[in-house]
C-alpha cells in the first residue's frame, strides 16, 4: 500500500477515535513541548545575557578592580569568604596610580555606590541608588546626556555638590518639570541637578534608570564610602588586546602597592564580562543536561502509552485485519499500516507539542524581558523524536497484527 | 490439469486439538472447471468450512495438492498466498465483512489498493462494479446506512472488482431474509450465466443450493456425492 494511502487511513482512524487518539499523543506532545519551550527560553536567556545583560551591566572590553570578585562561579566556602574580608580596601590613591600607569586611550573611573534617602519638594524616597563617580564613568557606561551636561573636571577637583540623574529619578522627583537646575537632597544634603541621562531600559525587569551620580569628591563620599575608600575601579580599553594589557598593568600596579611577594596570591579581584558569561554558561549547561532527561522520560512514557493503545487497536480491529488479509493485504501491508498509524499519532503529538512549546516561550517572552530564541534544530529534533517514538512503539503491535492468521482473524467477534 | 480452475488431489487438513488431532479433511479430490456454479453442502462438522478456507487460500493443507488456475498454491508462503487471494479470488461472506467506517466505494476499492492500482483506475473500476450490482446511487453510504441485501451487494461488487478466477461465497444468504436471499441469488445467477463467472458457494440450505448447477456434498471430511442439476 502506498505511504500516502496509509497516512490518510491513519488520520481517518485518529479522527474516528478522537479521545483515544488524544490520550495516545499526549506523551509525545508533552515531551516535545518541553523540549521546544526549554530550548527556546534558555536560548533566549543565552542571547540576552550575551548581547544585553553583559554589555549593559559591564560594557565591552571593560574590567573592574575590586576587593572581592563580582561574580564567582561555584560555591563560596566560609574560609574563602573570610579570606576576602581580610583583604585590604581600595583607595582613591589606587585609582590615581592605575590612571597614571595606563595609556591615555584607556578609560579609568571610580564607582562607589550606596542607597540613600532622596528628597525634592514634597517627594521623598528612601531607596535612591547613589554613586560617587569620576569623569570617565559616563564614557565607560556609554551614557548619553538627554538634558543638561556631565560634571566638569573643576567640579570634580573641588568636590562641588552637583548630580546627574537617570530618567526614572527625573520622572519621579520632578514630574512634569525640567529637572535641570532643581535641587535634589541626598541624605539631607542639597545637590543641584545638572544633567539627565538618556533612558537605558531594563535588565531582567529591573530598571537601569534609577540612579543619581555625583562627583566622588563631593559630599556624596560620606554616604557611599568614608575615608577615601573605593568600591571598584573600572577600566575600559579600546580593544580586547588593550584590555588584556591593561589587566596585566593593573595587576602589577596593585601588587606593588600591596607589597605582595611573588609567591603570594592577588589580594584584589579583576572581573571581566567573560566572568559573567562563564557564570551564565554554567547555569545553562545544567539546564541543557537536565533537558534530555526530562524529554526522554516523557517520550518513553508517551511511547508506552502509544504501544498500549496500538495493542488495543490491533485487538479491536482483528476482524478488519482479517478482512484486509482476505482481500490480498500482505504482512508488510498490515505492518506498514499500523506503523504509519502509530507514527502519525506521535508525530501529530509532536507537531502540536512544537506549537504549544513555541506558544509557551512566547508567553514567557511577553511577561518577562527575555527574548525568544527559536532553535530550528530543536524543531527538527522534535519532529524526528515524534516519528521515531511512534515507530518504535508501533513495532510490536504492528508485528502482532501482521502475523495474525486470516482464518482466525476473520472469525473474530 | 490445464483447463480446470480448481483441482485438488488428496487434500487433507488436520487440527491439533488439546492432545488429539482432528482430521477435518481426510483426502478431497475435486475438479471445478471454468464457468461452473458449484454449491458445497454438508452438515456442520463435515469439513466444508475447512475446504472453503483452503480453496480461498486463507489456509494451507496438511497434505495433498491444490492447483488454482494452473498454479500449485498448496506450498506457497503467506505473502504469495496474499497475492493469489488478491488476484484470483473474490470472497463473499455470510457476515458481509465490510469495513464499517469506509464508504461503499472505498470498500470496493480496497482490493485494488493492495493490487497497487493508481487511484483514478481504482475509482473507475469500483464505480463500475457498484453500478453492476445496482448500487450506483449508494457509493458514499457507509455499511450502517445500508440494508442487509445492499451490504451483501457491496460485498459482491468488492469480490468482482478484481475480475477474479473464482467467486467464493460462504453462506452468502445466511444473514438475509428469504426475499433478499432470492435477490442475491439472482445476482449470482446473472454473473454465472451472463459473464461466465466461476462461482463456488458453501451453504447448508437446500433452497439456496438449488440455484447452483452442481452440488458437491461433504461428509466427515470426504466428498460423499457430486451431482449436476438443471438450475
Amino acid at each position: 500500500m502506498p505511504i500516502l494511502e496509509a497516512i490518510r487511513l491513519a488520520f481517518g482512524t485518529i479522527r474516528a477515535q478522537k479521545l483515544k487518539s488524544f490520550f495516545s499523543l499526549i506523551g509525545a506532545f508533552i515531551g516535545v513541548m518541553f523540549l521546544i519551550a526549554v530550548v527556546s527560553i534558555v536560548k533566549g536567556m543565552d542571547r540576552y545575557v550575551q548581547e544585553d545583560f553583559a554589555a549593559k551591566i559591564f560594557g565591552i572590553n571593560t574590567f573592574s578592580v575590586s576587593r572581592r570578585p563580582g561574580f564567582h562561579a561555584g560555591e563560596v566556602s566560609q574560609a574563602l569568604r573570610r579570606a576576602w574580608a581580610r583583604r585590604p580596601q581600595l583607595y582613591w590613591d589606587d585609582y590615581h596610580a592605575i590612571r597614571a600607569a595606563l595609556p591615555p586611550q584607556d578609560l579609568v573611573a571610580i564607582q562607589s555606590s550606596n542607597q540613600a534617602e532622596g528628597q525634592a519638594g514634597a517627594k521623598t524616597s528612601s531607596f535612591l541608588q547613589v554613586s560617587g563617580v569620576s569623569q570617565d564613568f559616563f564614557q565607560i557606561r556609554d551614557y548619553e546626556i538627554a538634558d543638561g551636561r556631565v560634571f566638569s573636571p573643576e567640579e570634580i577637583s573641588h568636590g562641588v555638590n552637583v548630580v546627574v540623574i537617570g530618567r526614572d529619578v527625573a520622572d519621579s522627583f520632578f514630574t512634569g518639570q525640567d529637572p535641570v537646575g532643581q535641587t535634589l537632597r541626598i541624605a539631607g544634603f542639597p545637590y543641584t541637578v545638572i544633567g539627565v541621562v538618556q533612558k537605558q531600559g531594563t535588565v531582567f525587569g529591573i530598571s537601569l534608570d534609577r540612579f543619581a551620580l555625583a562627583p566622588y569628591t563631593s559630599p556624596i563620599k560620606t554616604v557611599v564610602n568614608p575615608r577615601k575608600v573605593v568600591d571598584e575601579i573600572i577600566v575600559k580599553a579600546p580593544t580586547l588586546a588593550g584590555m588584556r594589557d591593561a589587566m596585566d598593568q593593573v595587576e602589577a600596579v596593585m601588587r606593588t602597592r600591596h607589597h605582595l611577594r611573588p609567591y603570594q596570591d592577588d589580594d584584589f579581584s579583576l572581573t571581566t564580562q567573560q566572568d559573567v558569561l562563564s557564570f551564565w554558561a554554567k547555569i545553562s549547561r545544567v539546564l541543557y543536561t537536565a533537558l534530555p532527561l526530562l524529554v526522554g522520560v516523557s517520550l518513553v512514557v508517551g511511547g508506552i502509552v502509544i504501544m498500549n493503545i496500538m495493542l488495543m487497536a490491533v485487538a479491536e480491529r482483528t476482524r478488519e485485519i482479517g478482512i484486509r488479509k482476505s482481500l490480498g493485504a500482505r504482512r508488510r501491508d498490515i505492518l506498514a499500516q499500523f506503523l504509519v498509524e502509530s507514527a502519525t499519532l506521535s508525530t501529530t503529538g509532536a507537531v502540536l507539542g512544537i506549537l504549544a512549546g513555541l506558544a509557551l516561550a512566547r508567553i514567557v517572552q511577553a511577561v518577562s524581558p527575555l527574548p525568544m530564541g527559536v532553535s530550528p534544530l530543536s524543531i527538527v529534533i522534535g519532529v524526528a523524536l515524534g516519528v521515531g517514538v511512534g515507530m518504535i512503539a508501533g513495532v510490536y503491535p504492528a508485528n502482532r497484527a501482521a502475523k495474525l492468521d486470516p482464518v482466525v482473524a476473520l472469525r473474530y467477534e | 490439469m490445464s483447463g480446470s480452475v480448481i483441482r485438488t488431489i488428496g487434500l487433507k487438513r488436520d487440527y491439533p486439538m488439546g492432545g488429539e488431532v482432528v482430521h477435518a479433511l481426510r483426502g478431497v479430490d475435486l475438479e471445478i472447471l471454468p464457468n461452473e456454479f458449484v454449491a458445497i453442502m454438508g452438515p456442520s462438522g463435515s469439513g466444508k468450512s475447512t475446504l472453503m478456507n483452503l480453496i480461498g487460500c486463507l489456509d494451507t493443507p496438511t497434505a495433498g495438492q491444490y492447483w488454482l488456475a494452473g498454479t500449485e498454491v498448496s506450498r506457497m508462503t503467506d505473502d504469495e498466498l496474499a497475492r493469489v487471494r488478491n488476484r484470483q479470488i473474490g470472497f463473499v461472506f455470510q457476515t458481509f465483512n465490510l469495513l464499517p467506517r469506509a464508504t461503499s466505494l472505498h470498500n470496493v476499492e480496497l482490493p485494488l489498493i493492495y493490487a497497487g492500482l493508481p487511484a483514478r483506475e481504482r475509482r473507475r473500476r469500483a464505480v463500475e462494479a457498484l453500478a453492476s450490482v445496482g448500487l450506483g446511487d449508494r457509493m458514499d453510504h457507509k455499511p450502517a446506512e445500508l440494508s442487509g441485501g445492499q451490504r451483501q451487494r457491496v460485498a459482491i461488487a468488492r469480490a468482482l472488482v478484481t475480475e477474479p478466477s473464482i467467486i467464493l461465497a460462504d453462506e452468502p444468504t445466511g444473514n438475509l431474509d428469504s426475499t433478499t436471499s432470492e435477490e442475491i441469488m439472482k445476482i449470482f445467477e446473472e454473473l454465472y450465466r451472463g459473464r461466465g463467472q466461476t462461482i463456488v458457494m458453501v451453504t447448508h440450505e437446500a433452497d439456496i443450493a438449488r440455484h447452483a448447477a452442481r452440488v458437491i456434498t461433504l461428509h466427515d471430511g470426504v466428498v460423499s456425492s457430486d451431482k449436476r442439476q438443471a438450475a
